[in-house]
């Protein structure tokens, strides 16, 4: 490839095979339409490839990173750490799983909970970090979310949350089970006393994460094509031995089917929700 | 009767004990004392297997073909139950049902999962897994109840939600998740009883509530040990030592604080014996709702909520 045809990655069509030629760090191939796109441009655009919009996965420190305000941040239960109680052991053991997902992800868990503010407003947003054990929900996740959500409730200001998760933890056995009600319990508060909560479901949001607070927002907001249900394809395949219809548990489709109330590109995204979370507290945006 | 693997023992035992039966009726020969004898051993030998039965062979009891279910159990421990059916949307769901009863004459409300006996009605409580229109009957339920001050007991007893095309398209997620956060705060006496398989957010999206109880042979799990074998151990086979990690045992569930009480079974399992096994739940049931009752609905309502926001272990290294 000529320095020319590097400068002009929009002409640029691979037709698969050859993915792994590309130089990591600063050329980045697009999932969605296989373009090769320059890794600091797809970075100025929120990891959302600009010729077809594919959303690309990110992580949790990115997303509110990009999400709130950069000034006046504040982690939430960052002391807490997961707990191997059960002494689960499959092909691995789950204290090394732990320790490994931690080397990998530098995190503690795979929730990341702040304060800070969205255009001005005060908020409480959390994120999952999907490299972190698939963003499996367990004891931590639970009870950072709580954490978060009792902020909202004691400062009565609204709580976003982007989900991104497989579902439950099963390393944690019934404790990640528990968190679903844990979650969900902590919402009903918050719903009570009318503090807005805004339901961010990214791809994947799945299993026992959909099934508890995911699907409890005020909003429930899909980014585009995001894959969300209850089980997952596959298991639907096995079970109903029937091909699944194109687009199913897509966010397009959650739409159609009354599952969310609208779909926002992750470029709009702090725009869009700081105008509804502003109008839900009668306030004036920013 | 029908035995499992690990009961073989005792089925060839039964086998020879039916056949003395048998011989008897012609023979002349005295042979009641044999009976007793074999009789008595078949006793000591079912205790004896029970008493060490591991997760996977209770997991086995749990969903045992003879097993006693909601239904059963409803029409042994409750009156006057007139069952109430749909979700007034879409559909009535007959992998859950639920209606108002009496529990020693006092009003209530009951709702469980229900799973099918022959192969008929196996398809029709689709083996009991719950699609959400099941789910939101029993909300409007329990609901109802909360509007008519009447108790509300759960049985569960599912392999978990329906994981279909069509329970995809009408919100399953949503429907549990909506249970979930209306019972953490209704304004009742709830109390849940896992009566066979406790299968996951099919199971808890009716499992909220002041009191846990377990029946001994029951489990109660955040997937199926086939489920968890397949996925971490990438071998279905491996589902007994799945059980296993996974602590879905009334015991270790009891141990680790997630549930209150475990109701004991017959020997051999409920199904050996469905009056005397109705007969302990009913009596436990009647126990915990007087407790219950005695409480102001504020505490209790408090106590709730503790207790969901005491679930998890972590450690805080502030």
């Amino acid at each position: 490839m000529s320095w020319f045809e590097k400068l002009m990655p929009s002409r640029i069509r691979t037709e698969g095979g050859n993915k792994k030629s590309i130089p990591e760090g600063l050329w980045s191939k697009c999932d969605g339409c296989g373009a090769v796109l320059y890794r600091a441009e797809l970075e100025r655009s929120m990891e959302v490839c600009p010729k077809c919009s594919h959303h690309h996965r990110i992580g949790a420190r990115r997303r509110l990173d990009i999400f709130l305000d950069p000034a006046g941040r504040e982690e939430i239960g960052a002391s807490l750490e997961p707990q191997d109680i059960l002494k689960f052991r499959d092909s691995k053991k789950y204290r090394d799983r732990i320790v490994q997902a931690q080397k990998d992800t530098g995190e503690k868990d795979a929730l990341i909970a702040m304060r800070g503010t969205l255009k001005g407003m005060p908020i409480t947003a959390v994120a999952f970090e999907f490299k972190f054990m698939g963003g499996s929900m367990g004891s931590v996740v639970g009870e950072r979310f709580v954490r978060a959500a009792n902020i909202s409730l004691e400062q009565r200001i609204p709580l976003v949350c982007f989900s991104a998760s497989g579902g439950a933890r099963m390393q944690e056995a019934l404790f990640s089970l528990m968190q679903m009600s844990k979650t969900s319990a902590v919402l009903a508060r918050l719903s009570k006393a009318g503090v807005p909560y805004i339901s961010v479901l990214t791809d994947p949001t799945m299993g026992g994460v959909s099934a508890s607070f995911a699907m409890l927002g005020d909003l429930n907001v899909g980014e585009p094509k995001a894959l969300i249900g209850f089980a997952g394809p596959r298991v639907i395949e096995q079970t109903v031995r029937e091909t699944l219809p194109e687009g199913f548990q897509r966010s397009e489709f959650l739409v159609e089917h009354g599952a969310i109330d609208i779909i926002v590109d992750r470029r709009e995204m702090r725009d869009r929700l700081g105008s509804v979370l502003a109008i839900l507290s009668h306030k004036s945006v920013q | 009767m029908r035995f499992l693997d690990f009961e073989q023992p005792i089925a060839e035992l039964e086998a020879k004990i039916e056949e003395l039966r048998h011989v008897g009726v012609d023979a002349e020969l005295n042979i009641s004392e044999e009976i007793g004898r074999l009789e008595s051993k078949s006793i000591n030998l079912t205790e004896q297997i029970f008493s060490k039965l591991n997760s996977w062979q209770i997991s086995q009891l749990a969903r045992h073909p003879l097993r006693p279910y909601t239904l059963d159990y409803i029409d042994q421990i409750f009156t006057d139950f007139e069952e109430l059916h749909g979700d007034r949307a879409f559909a009535d769901d007959a992998a859950i049902v639920g209606g108002v009863a009496r529990l020693d004459g006092l009003p209530v409300m009951v709702i469980g999962q229900q799973k099918g006996r022959d192969t008929k009605e196996k398809v029709k409580r689709n083996f009991g897994m719950p699609r959400p229109e099941g789910y939101r009957k029993a909300l409007r339920l329990m609901q109802m109840a909360e509007r008519f001050k009447l108790p509300i007991f759960t049985f569960i007893d599912t392999p978990g939600a329906y994981p279909g095309i069509d329970a995809e398209e009408r919100g399953q997620s949503e429907a549990i998740a909506r249970n979930l956060f209306v019972m953490s705060d209704l304004k009742t006496p709830i109390i849940c009883t896992v009566i066979g398989e406790g299968g996951s957010g099919g199971a808890l999206a009716i499992g909220v509530g002041d009191r846990i109880l377990m029946l001994q042979y029951s489990t109660y799990s955040v997937i199926s040990p086939e489920g968890c074998a397949s996925i971490l151990w990438k071998s279905a086979d491996k589902a007994p030592d799945a059980a296993e990690a996974l602590g879905l045992t009334s015991k270790r569930l009891k141990e680790l604080g997630l549930i209150d009480r475990i109701i004991q079974e017959p020997r051999g399992g409920a199904h050996r014996n469905l009056e005397s096994m109705a007969l302990s739940i009913k009596g436990a049931l009647i126990e915990e709702l007087a407790k219950l009752q005695s409480m102001k609905l504020d505490a209790l309502l408090k106590a709730r909520y503790q207790r969901l926001m005491s679930h998890g272990k972590f450690l805080d290294r502030k």
